[in-house]
């Protein structure tokens, strides 16, 4: 019985090696260049600069990319700005919520080459891209789609009303479906957009802009300017904006703050987080544990909503890290598009070396680290499965957000130390609670103070959901009926 | 019927004989099959052709399919129902220019008859996008003194017979059953019968919308035959009834207390916007309140 148990143990382990099943790229369409889209075409920039984005799994260039400047980002603005007072404005609101459908279909059909795309341009596993990240940002067109001619029910004696043009700027970790979530409810509500993808992952939102052609879109309703900071910054400041949606860092989301303080801009921010995913005695462990695995190494831990901190009780935690580390052994670190990939490419080379110093940190603070014993491969960005044990709330691996598959453990023995311990923290996007006792997920999800809190579940997410933190996680949400309100205006 | 023979020529300049059309034979639409009135009985109103005159036995029929499909489609996701309501649009767009071609034989100009569908299309798009939002215009999360977390949610009532609008074939027919449907309940709706062809042109379109059978359950013929057994039917839940007989309302408003239908009466001008709205979901939903105990330790609640 024991001489089974252990020859299956082992079996996942180590010398379990799944065939390669990569993704096909046969089917995949890709530019060398891409410029900007705007009023309806793609340009080319005006200052002629362009920049690389990288497979980062490969290393490898996968187009050139324009740097957007001023003179960009007020063509695209002007164009948008035109498109509002002269046809968005004006349409009836069945029939613009029909254009945003009509996206919602053609990214249905070209679903798989949205999957291979992100996964090549940003790294991330193609389960995860496949499962997670393109159907998702389809059906958030759907559903918003939907709202187009629906919003005096949502919003009651209150005549909502269109701000106008809507400035957005997205992270490199969910790049097309962040482009969903800023898109749709802007167009939605009956704004135009100019919107800023990340540098490092800008080919899922041209191919959507292909897709807004594909849709017959009115020229100008929805604009893309590619670049870095810079141009993120000529939208923020622009003077014809009337609304900024960011998603990213909480250092970048106060200069924002800052810098439209003396404008009417209506702002949404959608920042970083420091999770407590916190495992109670009463819990279904391997639940749980799966829960862990799931909230902290999806998406590279490059999620700002990831239980990057660990809270086990204590009667349960020599069996939760027991099971959480033989977990951790059967994760397969590696190519992106194979499909038996759970853990792929470190976002860039910033990001992996952003990792890399607070795995340094983590480990002169004291705290003890473990890591998968993984094959990684030789080429390309990658970081193994990484846990700190015996770590305390002043270390920075507890405090700061790392941003990669990086979790810190922590023990607790009453619900009440729990509860002040996972509040201790200038975030508060998201929580996680394991435990079977009803009662005590509903005293729980009260006490985080949280904008998202996932009980005996995470990294959950739905079109109708609403989405967004407490505190410096940001303001505003994104998702369901309260997505609506930070793009109208109301008497 | 408005077949017409024409003499074509062909490219060479002889006369060819005529080719004969192929007419249509309009059955009933129950359990997603296509059968005729096991009656037997037909009538032709204002000459359209052959129009199955249904029976009891066809209504209990459509009930016995209406409830088996309650649970699957009532369990479906509101956003798979919104993709499929969708989908009901699509296809109807697809084949706008039959119906547009029935709503003329059955006296409607060519105008009025290209308005009549798009209108219907946008309402099934309208009523796709409910799909998944009344629930939260609707439900309530309810803050009661006690240690409980309380909510009030919709389900669907269950199973619907309906008598859609005597003046409109298409979108009559469309802005009641949608609704029902949209919210997650099944019905068996009795045609216009005097306008039945868009009804049963209705169920082909259906048919090829992953709307599973028994959802939608149409048939066809005279509403003072069928009234009395809808009205009194032990596994109906509700009944919606889209014309102005006041005596047939009130012997259905008394018949339906046997095992309390909800009865609703609509008199709209179908036409209009108006005749849309997430009321026409709701009234054919349940409220149900749920609670849950919350535990209280721990945490102060007053910091940062």
């Amino acid at each position: 019985m024991s001489k089974k148990k252990k020859s299956t143990e082992s079996a996942l382990n180590s010398g379990w090696d799944l065939s390669p099943a990569p993704e096909s790229t046969g089917h995949i369409q890709l530019n060398d260049q891409y410029g900007h889209f705007i009023n309806g075409k793609f340009v080319k920039p005006a200052k002629g600069k362009y920049f690389d984005t990288i497979n980062p799994a490969t290393e490898k260039k996968l187009a050139s990319i324009a740097e957007g400047s001023k003179e960009d980002v007020n063509k695209a603005v002007k164009a948008a700005r035109s498109a509002y007072e002269n046809v968005w404005s004006k349409m009836p609101a069945n029939e613009r919520g029909k254009y945003i459908y009509r996206i919602a279909r053609i990214m249905q059909e070209r679903a798989r080459e949205f999957a291979v795309i992100e996964s090549m341009d940003g790294g991330k596993p193609i389960r995860e891209s496949r499962d997670v990240d393109v159907p998702l940002a389809a059906n958030h067109f759907f559903y918003y789609a939907g709202w187009a001619d629906k919003l005096p029910y949502a919003f009651p004696n209150q005549q909502p009303q269109a701000l106008g043009v809507a400035g957005q700027i997205i992270p490199w970790n969910f790049p097309l479906l962040m482009a969903a979530w800023k898109i749709a409810p802007a167009l939605a509500t009956g704004n135009t957009v100019v919107l800023k993808p990340a540098e490092t992952t800008p080919l899922t939102a041209m191919k959507l802009a292909e897709v807004i052609q594909e849709a017959g879109l009115p020229e100008g309703v929805v604009n893309f300017v590619n670049g870095a900071g810079a141009t993120g910054a000529a939208i923020v400041n622009h003077p014809d904006i009337n609304k900024i949606a960011f998603t990213g860092s909480t250092g970048v989301g106060k200069i924002i703050q800052q810098a439209v303080a003396g404008t009417d801009k209506k702002v949404t921010l959608e920042l970083g987080g420091k999770a407590a995913n916190i495992i109670c005695e009463d819990a279904t462990i391997d639940q749980a544990v799966e829960g862990i695995i799931n909230g902290i190494y999806f998406n590279q831990g490059h999620v700002c909503c990831a239980g990057s901190r660990l809270f086990v009780q204590e009667s349960v935690y020599d069996e939760v890290l027991q099971k959480l580390k033989h977990r951790m052994e059967s994760l397969i670190v590696g190519d992106p598009l194979d499909k038996n990939t759970d853990i792929g490419a470190i976002n860039s080379k910033e990001q992996l070396s952003t990792i890399n110093r607070y795995i340094k940190i983590g480990q002169e603070e004291g705290a003890e680290m473990y890591q998968s014993s993984c094959a990684v491969p030789k080429k390309g960005y990658w970081c193994r499965p990484t846990l700190f044990l015996n770590a305390s709330q002043s270390h920075r691996i507890v405090q700061e957000e790392i941003f990669g598959p990086v979790l810190a453990i922590q023990t607790f023995r009453t619900i009440s130390e729990v509860i002040d311990k996972a509040n201790n923290t200038p975030y508060g996007l998201s929580a996680g609670i394991w435990t079977d006792k009803g009662s005590k997920i509903f005293n729980m999800t009260n006490k985080m103070r949280a904008g998202v809190v996932w009980a005996n579940t995470y990294n959950k997410f739905d079109p109708t959901s609403p989405f967004g933190g407490y505190k410096e996680s940001g303001y505003g949400r994104e998702g369901g009926l309260h997505g609506l309100s930070s793009y109208l205006n109301f008497n | 019927m408005a077949t017409t023979t024409k003499k074509t020529v062909s490219s060479n300049g002889q006369a060819k004989a005529a080719r004969v059309e192929v007419l249509k034979t309009y059955k009933l639409y129950i359990g997603g099959k296509f059968p005729r009135t096991e009656s037997g009985r037909y009538y032709s109103p204002n000459e359209l052709g052959s129009i199955c005159l249904s029976s009891r036995k066809d209504f209990r029929n459509a009930v016995v399919a209406a409830r088996g499909a309650f649970g699957g489609w009532s369990g479906r996701a509101a956003f798979n129902r919104g993709q499929i309501v969708y989908r009901i649009a699509e296809m109807l767009e697809g084949r706008s220019a039959q119906f547009v071609d029935e709503l003329m034989q059955q006296g409607a100009t060519a105008a009025a008859a290209k308005q009549e569908v798009a209108a219907a299309i946008d309402r099934l798009i309208y009523y796709a996008g409910w799909c998944d939002k009344y629930q939260q215009i609707f439900s309530a999360v309810n803050p009661v003194a006690s240690s409980h977390f309380n909510f009030s949610m919709l389900e669907p009532t269950g199973v619907v017979a309906m008598v859609a609008p005597e003046n409109t074939s298409l979108l009559g027919l469309v802005s009641v059953v949608i609704p029902a449907i949209a919210g997650g309940n099944t019905c068996v709706v009795l045609a216009s019968a005097t306008k039945p062809l868009c009804a049963v042109s209705f169920a082909e379109v259906l048919h090829s919308s992953d709307v599973p059978g028994g959802v939608v359950n149409i048939l066809t013929g005279k509403a003072d035959e069928l009234l009395e057994h809808m009205a009194s039917h032990m596994d109906v839940n509700a009944v919606v009834y889209c014309r102005e007989d006041a005596k047939a309302i009130e012997a259905l408003k008394a018949e339906a207390s046997l095992n309390m239908k909800r009865v609703h009466v609509y008199n709209k001008n179908w036409q209009k916007d108006e005749a849309q709205n997430p009321y026409m979901i709701k009234a054919l939903q349940e409220v149900k309140t749920t609670w849950h105990p919350i535990e209280n330790i721990g945490g102060a609640g007053s910091g940062y």
